[in-house]
């Protein structure tokens, strides 16, 4: 069997165990992400790339140790300079002497079909019918996973024990990882959630509601984003993130092909502040600050590689939307030299922040009914 | 007499403060750190300890970047970020605030209040061209005290263009200047103008910048680099008489506030801290893919702190009466 491997991204690795398992591959998980990665990666790469790339290819080359002999992963186009880097990564691979093979995935243009045409070559004896069937229990697992998460990041800052939503969400991942088949998932997923319900909670209708976004990878993988969702979470702040697994891959590889403007609603909330596409999730920073703001939620965190492209447009026009909407807005950029003392000071700088604004507010609302 | 007691434990120097219920400044101390946080403070505490007689400790509040190290060791009250922490002490000393300009030993940071509560801030993220450790640095070189090379660059009349992105091209750029034979005030004053054009190119961009402005931290007390940000901002500066404390005299008000709120005690730990020597040590964490650095910290061999882990996994091990908490809001 075929050894394939591919890189970390918050818990995709479950999904993707699944789907090149169930297409009879054999998946090497990368080993979580830690700074013996980022030393491996940091020493293959330009230094100027953003730093996801640079964490990649510390997962392959702990991967090759592994017995990986192929590497999956996603391609692109626009101006996010992601879309280059499959084609760079195989070659600083192989300059670097790791012989594998590189299979560079992109969102099909026009007919779904390409995309198989592309995997068929690796798994010849399977049919259609079997990416179908794989890719509908990878589907499920990643739906629950963001399902659970979701539901999560409402329930940490409440609960009375720190501590206790990380334990079950640990547990909870690794059960999934473990289910096998569509009634298993089912039956973890349903399980995670009931757990999750039952954990003790001191209800708080005070509580702090912040929105996270960003770039995709520093959103999604708490090995780079110093476990910001935890932390928040722990200081009693209850996170909405606005990127989920299986939705962006539900939105780029489903609705941009049956439905091409589904991008719209992102476009019409950003345009009075940046109104040309910019790569990445650029757009959907800034759509996400102005419905922040509309929701009156209590302040937004962007999360950023350092030289990030499509996030760095998009920084130079949050302070306007801050500005114009009140809505306070923290950028916080991310690469290896960035320390976990720093943005914890940050992090509770602006917490603070935001605490002592929501109470003026209520002050002033209280004062205004009583003076009328 | 009951003080509370504020300390800042920045990266180049360490600041004590004791503050009176009626929140006034009855003592205070600026030492560097030289590289051990708790060394600095174990001889500020002992040397205040000896000005000040006959008085009680009635909370301890600690902010900068080793808050979290000295907060466990001497059982603070109150642990805070400096963000905050400046703030607050910039509110106290002029309520009216609009602008904090605050330039540490290896941090500065833009903070905007309005209507006496921070609405922004901003901390330099990457670069630590235009902090005291630059001043510090520069001033070696020139055979100067750091308190002289600011009046020096004060004096400076027709200041000379220096590349301030960076602190080593700004050097070698002086360097330059100083072979063309430009005199040396004005070099100076060159050099003031590309660190403030640099802190409001980095950290101003996009917001803005209302009167009346307050420059606090260790720099403040830099001649060239006040007249600079004055040019630049076109409006007065404002360094308040303890610039040089506004960390430690923010933390001390923070944790009043919060001690006669709570209607608690203080749990600090004495002064006999100050004479025992304090061990650390530190080691990887093989538990998981953390990976995290833990440190220890022994005094007589009994271990009085740990830090680092994210799991409690070691932390734990601290038999302690009560722990301070990290306060957020």
């Amino acid at each position: 069997m075929l050894k394939v491997t591919f890189a970390h991204m918050g818990n995709s690795y479950i999904p993707f165990r699944t789907l090149l398992s169930e297409l009879g591959l054999d998946p090497v998980v990368p080993p979580p992400i830690t700074r013996r990665t980022i030393t491996l990666g940091l020493k293959l790469a330009p230094e100027f790339v953003c730093f996801p790339l640079k964490v990649n290819l510390g997962n392959y080359v702990e991967a090759i140790e592994s017995g990986a002999e192929c590497i999956f992963m996603a391609g692109g186009v626009g101006p996010c300079r992601f879309g280059y880097y499959g084609e760079l990564q195989r070659e600083i691979l192989h300059q670097a002497n790791y012989p594998v093979e590189f299979l560079v995935l992109e969102a099909p243009k026009t007919h779904w079909t390409e995309l198989w045409d592309k995997i068929k070559r690796y798994v010849p004896k399977h049919r259609l019918v079997d990416l179908f069937n794989a890719a509908r229990l990878a589907w499920l697992k990643a739906k629950a996973l963001d399902d659970f998460d979701d539901l999560l990041n409402r329930i940490r800052p409440l609960e009375k024990w720190p501590g206790t939503t990380t334990k079950v969400q640990t547990a909870f991942y690794r059960a999934l990882d473990e289910a096998g088949m569509i009634r298993d998932i089912h039956i973890v997923h349903q399980r995670g959630l009931e757990e999750l319900r039952a954990i003790a909670i001191t209800p708080d209708d005070s509580v702090l509601r912040i929105i996270l976004l960003g770039e995709i990878y520093m959103v999604l993988e708490p090995q780079v984003n110093f476990q910001i969702e935890r932390v928040l979470g722990e200081m009693g702040v209850e996170v909405s993130r606005t990127i989920y697994f299986a939705r962006w891959v539900y939105e780029t590889l489903f609705l941009s092909l049956v439905k091409p403007d589904w991008r719209k609603k992102y476009d019409l909330l950003a345009k009075p502040y940046l109104s040309n596409f910019v790569g990445g999730h650029g757009i959907e920073t800034v759509a996400y600050t102005v419905k922040a703001a509309a929701n009156n939620y209590h302040g937004v965190i962007e999360l950023a590689p350092f030289t990030c492209m499509p996030e760095i447009v998009a920084m130079q026009v949050l302070p306007e939307v801050s500005r114009k909407l009140s809505i306070p807005v923290l950028s916080v950029i991310i690469d290896e030299h960035a320390a976990e003392a720093g943005v914890r000071t940050r992090l509770e700088a602006f917490i603070d922040l935001l605490k002592h604004r929501h109470w003026k507010n209520e002050a002033d609302k209280r004062h205004f009914i009583r003076t009328g | 007499m009951k003080y509370y007691l504020g300390i800042d434990i920045g990266s180049v120097s360490t600041n004590i403060v004791f503050m009176n219920a009626q929140k006034e400044l009855a003592a205070k101390l600026y030492i560097r750190s030289q590289g051990d946080p708790v060394g600095s403070v174990q001889r500020g505490l002992s040397q205040m300890a000896k000005t000040l007689k006959d008085f009680e400790i009635a909370g301890v509040g600690v902010t900068g970047s080793g808050r979290l190290l000295i907060g466990k060791l001497l059982g603070a009250d109150l642990i805070k970020n400096e963000i905050t922490a400046h703030a607050v002490a910039c509110v106290h000393v002029m309520p009216e605030v609009q602008t904090v300009i605050e330039i540490g030993g290896q941090d500065s940071k833009l903070i905007l209040i309005r209507d006496g509560i921070v609405s922004d801030f901003a901390m330099n993220t990457v670069c630590a061209a235009g902090t005291g450790s630059f001043l510090d640095q520069q001033a070696a070189r020139l055979n100067l005290h750091v308190a002289e090379l600011g009046e020096k660059a004060a004096k400076g009349r027709h200041p000379v263009r220096i590349a301030g992105r960076c602190a080593v091209f700004a050097e070698s750029d002086m360097i330059h200047k100083q072979q063309m034979g430009h005199p040396l005030e004005d070099i100076l004053a060159g050099l003031c103008n590309a660190l403030v054009r640099n802190f409001i190119n980095n950290l101003g961009k996009g917001k803005e910048l209302k009167p009346p402005f307050i420059f606090q931290g260790g720099v403040a007390a830099n001649l060239g680099i006040r007249r600079a940000f004055e040019e630049a901002l076109g409006d007065r500066i404002l360094v308040p008489e303890d610039y040089e404390v506004m960390g430690a005299l923010g933390a001390a008000l923070l944790v009043r506030d919060e001690l006669l709120y709570q209607k608690k005690t203080t749990r600090f730990k004495g002064f006999q801290f100050i004479n025992e020597p304090v061990t650390t040590s530190s080691f990887d964490c093989e538990g998981c893919a953390n990976q995290c650095e833990v440190v220890e910290l022994r005094q007589a061999n009994i271990l009085i702190a740990c830090l680092g882990d994210r799991c409690n996994k070691w932390s734990q091990r601290v038999i302690e009466i009560s722990e301070p908490n990290i306060q957020v809001g």
